[in-house]
């Protein structure tokens, strides 16, 4: 049988691959972007984990919630990245100081 | 190792490694597709986990929707690859590091000692006809029926925004935009003149003499 | 019946003062002088009547309320009347003398350089003078400490309002502004022994503290441990230390020299006959306080005795008529005190009755001689004025005698109790204060009669023969002569009432074994012409004389000695010409040294510490954080990014632990 366990370690171990990619990729809005969805995604498998070792569709019904939300900010994330190069000419996240105190 | 946990770690180690090549690859458009392996392998990880509609939701949505999105961006714009990949190595030691203390830790809670079949119990396995969609469909109409309405309403915002956002208006000596509500209204005399003149006589030009 | 009379008493000037200070210009120069006057008439008439009630015909001591205005805790704040001989006493002094200041006023502020006619100066002064006559009032009248220190504190107001009357006077602002601060040093030492009383005796009814005395008789107290004080002690020397600013006695004397500065009936009213004595009559009123104790009464001795020898022989060296007069006041309220000191509080008292006759009788004197020398107070520029002005020759004349104490004046008499009584007390310091006592008549005599002989005698100086000098009107000439008449033969018939105790039985409380004048009543006294020879047999009487002689040798008949001396005794001159530095020594340690505090308090303590340190600082250490803070935020996603991984890291870290 497949344990608990190791579907959180498995949801553990695509966080922190999601985390590190946030740290080498920190020039790169793209793969930022996608190293969050990655994290929503290791997210969304513990709580798919533990609906089905409690037996409670509600865990499905949270994960079916945060793809929604998911899908919104991606769509609203790429337009806003679309915006910036169309204004900057770059998505290198160094040229997006404009909010530096 | 019964079949169930080979297909578990397969996926699963697919999943990690599609998830490390994705962030260590150069190319956003060659991330974008291990991206969509690791979701697809995901996907296959729940369905293990009896989430059926979950699971097809996310290949269909994620990998053939958001991805796809994704790569359009990617490829839409024209990226400078080299200067992106700036100071990559840089971080790396306190990345790894971070990440596996972070790791360590998670370990610790959500590792066999917690959460081991011996303390979870085994999960209930549902027999081959029963339906995991009617299931989700049951509690989503009925308990979180307003949840779902909201959610709705946020994917229209999310259309919204992103439209509006991104939409363009040109000067119009570069584009010509179609106005609508001037085509509707213009009528037949906006267009149309008639315009009255008097008839003129053909007159032969006067040649000139050549000797003036 | 009598309370009516003594609340007419009382309202009568105050009602006078509003007419002629809130209505003076609609009713006039002659409507402000006659209502006053007549408002101070009243008052004269009905006290008289008191008077003579209650000396001659020995009523009641009378001790009622006349309005309570709160009711504390068991302690009644009112307004009431305690009237026996001394009150009565005092009440026909202050209204008599007030009303011949009130006749003479219309001769003196008549004409003025430093206002033109339109000017309501004239209503204001009358207005002011009939305030003081109702201040004065409610503070003898008073039955209770809370409307004796009313009374004390109005008159100081009207005092500093009256001294500053030439308000275009840059001295006269300064004079007055001083007048108010040495008095308000004073008033903190008496508004802390009132306090003392309210803390001790739970009241503030005269009556009252007497009759619960004795239940603190041997009560301490301590300030510094270790070093305890006797209640009673402590209170009545800080209320003495009131009298001391009000009465001028050192070293809080120096605002009264420079009290002149304001209009000479006033210096006659205020600063000779009524307000000074105050401090006195305040004293003889809470006698059975005194009585309790040695101490205060030895310091009350020898300050008394100091103030008369000292402020005596500054008034030698002094040019300006007006201050020999103040400085003869001084010395004359040193006697006063010296006598509260023995004891001898009916013979202070005395001594405050006759000498605010024949002072007030020399300051309105002299401030005829003003007027007649159109303003100009320096004696030295005056002389052989005889001639000119017999009335205030003759007023001079009697009254210096009655200062100096000649046998038969009423100043003999008074002064003479006071000496007696001081020779026999044997308190701590005793044969010192009498030693200084008896100079101080030498010096008396002298220098009253270095100004009479100035003023009167001799050549007619440049200023007399150029212009037109005459006898003053009949408004300054008639106070002069009713002034006169008491000042003359007011000693012959109080003196035996007075030694034998009768005449203040019923007001002032003297210990049997305290009782000088009784003894030397019994010992020395047989009747009026008896004393007066007796006085001719004595020192004092002969010092007088001795003055007045040295006088007449310096200044009539070789007036290079004095002038010799003086180049002699340059340093003795010098202090002489400072004051014994008092004003110097205030205003090094006083003015500087608060002005030192204050730029101390305002360089260090203000500006370093409040303004840059806590207002400045706080603006400071705000912006700095700030900036701080604005630099943190870099800007750029992957810091914000790094901050939340490592503070998700520290949070597990935290967790697990």
């Amino acid at each position: 049988m497949v344990a608990l366990s190791d579907y959180l370690v498995f949801s553990a171990i695509l966080f922190t691959l999601s985390m590190a990619g946030i740290f080498l990729n920190r020039k790169n809005v793209i793969i930022l972007l996608m190293s969050i969805e990655l994290m929503l995604l290791a997210v969304n498998t513990n709580l798919v984990a533990f609906s089905y070792f409690l037996n409670d569709v509600s865990g499905q019904i949270f994960v079916f919630f945060i793809l929604t939300v998911a899908a919104a900010e991606a769509a609203i994330g790429l337009a806003i990245i679309v915006l910036v190069f169309r204004n900057r000419n770059s998505i290198n996240v160094d040229d997006l100081g404009s909010l530096k105190g | 190792m019964t079949f169930e946990q080979l297909i578990f770690y397969v996926l699963a180690g697919i999943a990690v490694i599609a998830s490390l090549m994705m962030i260590s690859v150069n190319n956003p458009v060659k991330a974008a597709l291990w991206l969509v392996l690791a979701f697809i392998a995901t996907a296959g990880v729940w369905i293990t986990a009896q989430a059926e509609f979950l699971g097809i939701v996310l290949i269909l949505v994620y990998a053939g929707a958001v991805m796809v999105l994704f790569l359009f961006v990617v490829m839409m714009l024209d990226i400078n690859l080299v200067k992106l990949k700036e100071g990559f190595t840089r971080y790396l030691p306190i990345g790894v590091l971070a990440s596996v203390a972070i790791f360590a830790m998670m370990y610790m809670v959500l590792g066999p000692a917690h959460f081991g079949l011996d303390k979870t119990g085994e999960p209930i396995k549902f027999s081959a006809d029963h339906s995991n969609t009617t299931m989700l469909g049951l509690q989503l109409y009925t308990v979180h029926a307003y949840a779902f309405i909201l959610a709705a309403v946020l994917l229209l915002v999310g259309i919204v925004a992103a439209i509006a956002l991104t939409i363009r208006r040109r000067p119009t000596h570069e584009v010509l935009y179609q106005d609508i509500d001037k085509q509707v209204k213009v009528q037949a005399k906006d267009r149309f003149k008639m315009v009255k003149m008097k008839a003129t006589k053909e007159e032969p030009i006067k040649k000139k003499k050549e000797d003036e | 019946m009598l309370h009516f009379i003594l609340t007419v008493i009382l309202l009568s000037p105050l009602f006078g003062s509003i007419a002629a200070g809130l209505f003076g210009r609609k009713i006039g120069r002659r409507g402000a002088h006659s209502a006053t006057i007549f408002s101070v008439v009243v008052s004269t008439v009905l006290s008289a009547y008191v008077f003579f009630e209650y000396v001659f015909n020995g009523a009641e001591v009378y001790n009622a309320a006349l309005y309570t205005w709160m009711v504390s805790d068991g302690i009644r704040f009112e307004i009431g009347f305690l009237v026996d001989s001394l009150t009565a006493t005092m009440m026909l002094v202050v209204t008599f003398v007030s009303l011949m200041v009130h006749i003479y006023t219309i001769g003196y502020m008549d004409h003025d350089e430093d206002y033109d006619h339109s000017n309501a100066y004239y209503q204001r002064f009358f207005s002011y003078l009939s305030l003081f006559t109702f201040s004065m009032l409610s503070l003898v009248m008073a039955n209770n400490f809370l409307q004796l220190f009313f009374g004390w504190e109005a008159v100081g107001l009207v005092s500093y309002l009256l001294i500053g009357f030439y308000m275009k006077r840059e001295s006269a602002i300064t004079a007055n502004l001083k007048a108010f601060l040495v008095n308000r040093v004073g008033d903190f030492g008496f508004i802390l022994g009132i306090a003392m009383v309210f803390v001790y005796f739970n009241t503030l009814d005269y009556q009252e503290f007497f009759d619960r005395l004795a239940e603190h008789e041997h009560t301490m107290m301590s300030f510094i441990p270790g070093l305890e004080w006797s209640v009673i002690t402590v209170m009545v020397i800080l209320l003495f230390i009131g009298a001391m600013g009000k009465s001028a006695q050192m070293p809080l004397h120096v605002w009264l020299p420079e009290s002149m500065e304001g209009p000479t009936p006033i210096s006659a009213l205020i600063h000779a006959a009524t307000m000074v004595t105050a401090g006195i009559f305040m004293v003889a009123r809470l006698s059975p306080a005194y009585e309790m104790s040695e101490a205060a009464l030895a310091f009350i001795l020898v300050v008394g005795a100091l103030t008369a020898f000292m402020m005596g022989l500054l008034g030698i060296i002094q040019n300006d008529i007006k201050r020999v007069v103040a400085y003869s006041t001084l010395s004359q309220l040193g006697y006063m005190t010296a006598a509260l000191g023995a004891s001898a509080y009916a013979a202070s008292m005395f001594h405050v009755l006759t000498h605010a006759f024949f002072k007030a009788l020399l300051f309105l004197a002299a401030g005829s001689v003003i007027i007649a020398m159109h303003h100009i107070q320096d004696i030295r520029q005056m002389g052989g004025l005889k001639r000119h002005m017999p009335v205030t020759y003759w007023a001079v004349l009697l009254g210096s005698l009655a200062l100096i104490g000649f046998p038969g004046f009423s100043g003999f008499f008074s002064k003479d109790s006071i000496l007696l009584a001081v020779n026999q007390t044997d308190s701590w310091g005793s044969s010192f204060a009498y030693t200084l006592l008896l100079m101080g008549v030498f010096v008396t005599a002298f220098y009253s009669f270095r100004m009479f002989f100035l003023v009167f005698h001799g050549e007619e100086s440049d200023y007399v023969k150029s212009h037109k000098i005459h006898e003053s009107p009949k408004v300054v000439t008639v106070p002069l002569i009713l002034l006169a008449i008491p000042s003359v033969v007011l000693g012959w018939f109080m003196i035996e009432p007075v030694l034998s105790g009768r005449y203040f039985a019923d007001a002032i409380t003297v210990l049997p074994s305290h009782d000088v004048l009784a003894n030397i009543y019994a010992t020395q006294f047989d009747n009026v012409l008896g004393f007066i020879m007796h006085g001719f047999m004595t020192l004092p009487v002969w010092l007088a004389l001795a003055g007045v002689a040295l006088a007449w040798l310096f200044y009539m008949k070789r007036p290079d000695i004095p002038a010799w001396i003086q180049s002699k005794c340059t340093r003795a001159n010098y202090v002489l010409e400072n004051a014994y530095g008092f004003d110097r020594f205030n205003d090094i340690v006083f003015v500087k040294g608060s002005l030192r505090l204050g730029r101390f308090f305002w360089r260090s303590i203000d500006m370093r510490v409040i303004d840059t340190g806590m207002v400045n600082g706080t603006v400071r250490r705000v912006s700095d954080m700030a900036t701080m803070f604005r630099e943190s935020q870099t800007g750029y996603m992957y810091h914000y990014a790094f901050v939340m991984i490592f503070g998700l890291l520290g949070l597990l870290i935290w967790a697990l632990w």
